[in-house]
């Protein structure tokens, strides 16, 4: 039994300590927001937050987390700039398949959280790492931009 | 398929038969189908009910539901992979029903015949083709129901059909209003009407308008659920272990150290391998490593791409059979005094959508339940119900969300749900299969790889006079239920489309465009835009070659050679003048320009480029399109940037290869995609156009990866005649 802080809330759950965060969110929890796309930290499918830094949980075991906070997309809403970002996604309407953008809002939000205003060079640094295969990068810029306007 | 652009009285008895209305959860259910004389049906399809009425419908058999509490719930014909029909069907039912956008609800339709493609006749997702095939359909859907809620108004109210209007979700008598939920319940007692009109497009409030997507909120706030996210009780999680050479089998396994892993419940034989069973992901994969399978690689364990490159050039050196011909290109070429001679080779490339695959069976004495993200749920019922030994309407399937297709779920040998039927019934327990990247990467089905080879002589005016072009590839056809009509005289039609039909050659007086069909073993599929995205690389290359042969500007040459098609010429203008082709650019920067015809829309590029130490930046990408009607004009747009970003992630470094019978990529790492650092600003321009609807999914691609390496000669005078680019330049 292990126990994790996931949204605030303290979970126990029954897992192999080298379970990586994304299958106990997914699969113990079904908490499905956070999505599998590679499973090697290559896509950013699966980003989530620990104590605040976007990291990508398929590659991460629940050890890890331990006495931290993770905070996924369903948490989103009630995050100040997760807010920011999501209305800007909106306004923007960035989506298309809709499968990578949970991890680029999570990516996104991690950013703007250290960065209010990043530029364009600052977006590719911190966003290169999650795949859209829908190709959603110029409005996933658009709207960052957007959400750190909103932000400032 | 014409956009019926005049409003038009539409005998319904006469196009379109209507099965039925009937009472469903408080509501009011349209469905009718397309005579069956109208499709070209697939072999093998099941031929569908005509005209009886009393037949029992499939449930629920509907395009859009009216329910009491003032909702009206449109079905999808056709799935949601990111394209956004699930906010264009339901802009043409709102249309014509003068819906209240705001109570709009969409689901994906069950798999049944009425929901057959009205071109296709089996129900399919692909071909850039929904929203032209739906045009009629789900309009007429809208406009029947409405004049439905209108009689049942007359009726309720007292007063002439003809004195009430309808707005947002409201029929309207003087300054008297009822909401269209509050008629549901008579308007099912009112008998369909025989005829309907259309409204005039300039009456049109929704169509043409850029709306936004009504699966935004869902797909921002994580509860969109696709195939992946679906979980019930003693619901099990299985991954295969396939054979790594293509064709290969089983010779034995033992799993022993598979089972000794804690959630592991069982391991079980299934004709594309060996199946783990158990509770969840990470136990089935650790249970799938801890498997020990003894192979029998079978015919392929040879396989390797040079060689079959190689192979390919061979073939190459004479030609194959014929796909189009004009006038005798040998005693022409004879008489040419300048030539262009090329050959150009394309990778296998693999879809790889951003969702793996997956797939859950649930399978019952006399049913089985499929939940899946598919582009071809008639192939799949179809397939499901051979193995279980059903029929096919016994097979349910509950599509969800794709995490994107690009033609990989779109599988008429319904390779990943016949697997998880396979192995639900072997396991005997409800079972999602799921496919890691890696078995994705070399899952197979393939774009095929492609060598082209074109000798064309030029007269003295520098104009293309003899044109042989032999091409070298595999069918995707052959072997599928669309060979009898998409394989004519040994010619696959999504081999040759784009060469043998394309527009330059119809100025060119002595041609011959020659196809050798090769076959390898490698399971190949269509991959977005099919057989146009190597064709367009190819023609729009050699387009270019033969301009700078010319010493003619590669824009101006295209429009001498188009002057005939006027589609082409507006799209090419119209990319040209926004992006300023004769103005000079900053200091390292260079413009290439390509057009292509695919999927009946026109796509014009532009693509700014620059080349510094080898590598290759593409800062900018005009593009425009001449797609008839633009139903959604912003979905258009996010079509474009789409395409842009999935051929150019392509044409820069994607490519599967093969050593020792193996795919040598497995991920991301070595199978590289477009990434956002890559990702070039992209304008995009709508040709205004009253013409013949096209489709906006696929034809935004061909063109890019053409513009881009055309671009790379004017920057560095070197003809990149080999995709991907990668480090060529270096
Ligand atoms: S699934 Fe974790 S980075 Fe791709
Ligand atoms: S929206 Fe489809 S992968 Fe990003």
């Amino acid at each position: 039994m292990i126990t994790l802080n996931i949204n605030g809330k303290e979970q126990q759950l029954e897992a192999s300590d080298d379970m990586p965060i994304l299958w106990a969110l997914r699969d113990v929890l079904h908490l499905t927001g956070t999505k599998f796309g590679c499973g090697m930290a290559q896509c950013g499918a699966c980003t989530v937050h620990l104590d605040g830094q976007a990291i990508r949980s398929c590659v991460t075991p629940i050890a890890a987390a331990v006495g931290k906070k993770i905070t996924t997309i369903e948490a989103m809403q009630n995050n100040e700039v997760g807010q920011a970002v999501q209305a800007a996604w909106s306004e923007i309407d960035v989506v298309q398949c809709g499968y990578c953008q949970s991890g680029q809002i999570m990516a996104a939000t991690a950013l703007l959280a250290t960065n209010k205003q990043p530029t364009d060079a600052d977006i590719d640094a911190a966003m290169s790492g999650n795949i859209c295969r829908c190709g959603t990068y110029p409005r996933i810029r658009a709207a960052i931009h957007v959400a750190a306007t909103k932000l400032s | 398929m014409n956009a019926p652009l005049k409003s038009q009285p539409l005998n319904i008895s006469r196009r379109t038969f209507i099965k039925a209305t009937a009472l469903i959860a408080g509501g009011l259910v349209i469905a009718f189908t397309i005579p069956q004389a109208k499709r070209f049906l697939m072999p093998g399809a099941k031929p569908e009910a005509t005209g009886d009425e009393s037949k029992k419908l499939p449930a629920p058999n509907a395009f859009l539901r009216v329910g009491t509490d003032n909702t009206v719930t449109v079905m999808l014909a056709h799935s949601e992979m990111g394209q956004g029909i699930w906010t264009t069907l339901p802009m043409l039912i709102a249309e014509e029903l003068d819906a209240d956008w705001s109570k709009i609800k969409v689901e994906h339709a069950s798999a049944a015949p009425d929901y057959a493609h009205t071109a296709y006749g089996m129900q399919i997702t692909g071909g850039s083709s929904t929203t032209w095939s739906e045009f009629d359909r789900y309009r007429q859907a809208g406009a029947l129901t409405r004049a439905i809620l209108i009689s049942a108004a007359a009726q309720q109210l007292d007063v002439s059909v003809e004195s009430l209007k309808t707005e947002n979700g409201f029929v309207i008598s003087g300054d008297q209003k009822i909401s269209y939920g509050d008629l549901a319940e008579a308007a099912t007692k009112i008998e369909t009407p025989k005829a309907v009109t259309l409204k005039d497009p300039k009456d049109w409030k929704v169509i043409g308008k850029a709306t936004k997507r009504l699966d935004g909120a869902e797909k921002i706030n994580g509860t969109a659920i696709f195939g992946q996210d679906i979980h019930f009780d003693g619901l099990m999680t299985a991954m295969v272990v396939r054979s790594p050479v293509f064709g290969g089998s089983v010779r034995k396994f033992d799993a022993s150290a598979a089972k000794q892993i804690k959630g592991v419940h069982k391991v079980v034989q299934i004709p594309t391998g060996v199946a783990v069973i158990a509770d969840n992901y990470w136990a089935a994969k650790k249970g799938r490593d801890a498997l020990k399978v003894d192979w029998d690689l079978g015919p392929n364990a040879g396989l390797d791409s040079k060689a079959l490159l190689a192979d390919f050039r061979k073939k190459a050196a004479s030609p194959g059979l014929n796909a189009a011909k004009a006038g005798d290109s040998k005693v022409a070429m004879a008489k040419a005094e300048k030539f262009v001679e090329a050959e150009y080779t394309l990778p296998y490339l693999a879809h790889s959508p951003m969702e793996p695959l997956n797939c859950t069976v649930k399978i019952d004495t006399d049913t089985c339940e499929i939940w899946t993200g598919t582009q071809m749920q008639t192939t799949d019922q179809q397939a499901a119900a051979k193995i279980l030994g059903l029929k096919p309407e016994q097979i349910k399937i509950h599509t969800q969300f794709l995490g994107g297709g690009f033609g990989r779920r779109a599988n008429p040998a319904a390779d990943f749900v016949s697997e998880a039927v396979h192995v639900a019934k072997a396991a005997e327990m409800p079972v999602k299969t799921v496919w890691s990247r890696e078995d994705d990467v070399k899952g197979g089905y393939y774009r095929p790889m492609y060598l082209h080879k074109a000798k064309i002589g030029l007269d003295n005016n520098g104009m293309p006079a003899a044109w042989e072009h032999v091409a070298v590839g595999q069918s995707i056809i052959v072997g599928t239920p669309f060979e009898a009509f998409m394989i004519k005289d040994g010619i696959d039609a999504t081999s040759v489309e784009g060469t043998a039909d394309s527009p330059y050659l119809k100025s060119v007086p002595h041609y011959q465009v020659s196809l050798h069909t090769a076959k390898t073993g490698i399971p190949v599929l269509w991959w977005r835009s099919v057989g146009h995205s190597h064709t367009a690389f190819v023609m729009e290359s050699l387009i270019d070659e033969l301009a700078h042969t010319a010493k003619k500007d590669p824009l101006e040459y295209r429009r001498a050679l188009l002057k005939d098609h006027p589609r082409h010429l507006a799209a090419l203008n119209l990319a040209a003048e926004k992006a300023e082709w004769h103005k000079p650019l900053p200091k390292g920067v260079f413009r290439g320009i390509a057009v292509h015809e695919s999927f009946g829309s026109f796509v014009a590029q532009v693509a700014e480029v620059s080349v510094e130490k080898g590598e290759v930046k593409v800062h900018r990408m005009v593009s425009a399109i001449d797609c008839g009607l633009a139903v959604n004009p912003d979905s258009l747009k996010a079509q474009m940037e789409s395409s842009i970003s999935f051929g150019l992630g392509a044409a820069m470094q994607s490519e599967i290869t093969f050593k020792d019978g193996m795919v040598e990529q497995s991920n991301f790492h070595d199978y590289q995609v477009m990434r956002m650092a890559a990702m070039p600003k992209v304008e995009v321009f709508i040709v205004p156009s009253t013409e013949k609807m096209g489709g906006v999914g696929e034809p935004g691609l061909p063109p890019v990866a053409p513009a881009v390496t055309n671009a790379i000669f004017a920057a560095t005078g070197k003809r990149i005649r080999t995709l991907p680019i990668g480090n060529q330049l270096v």
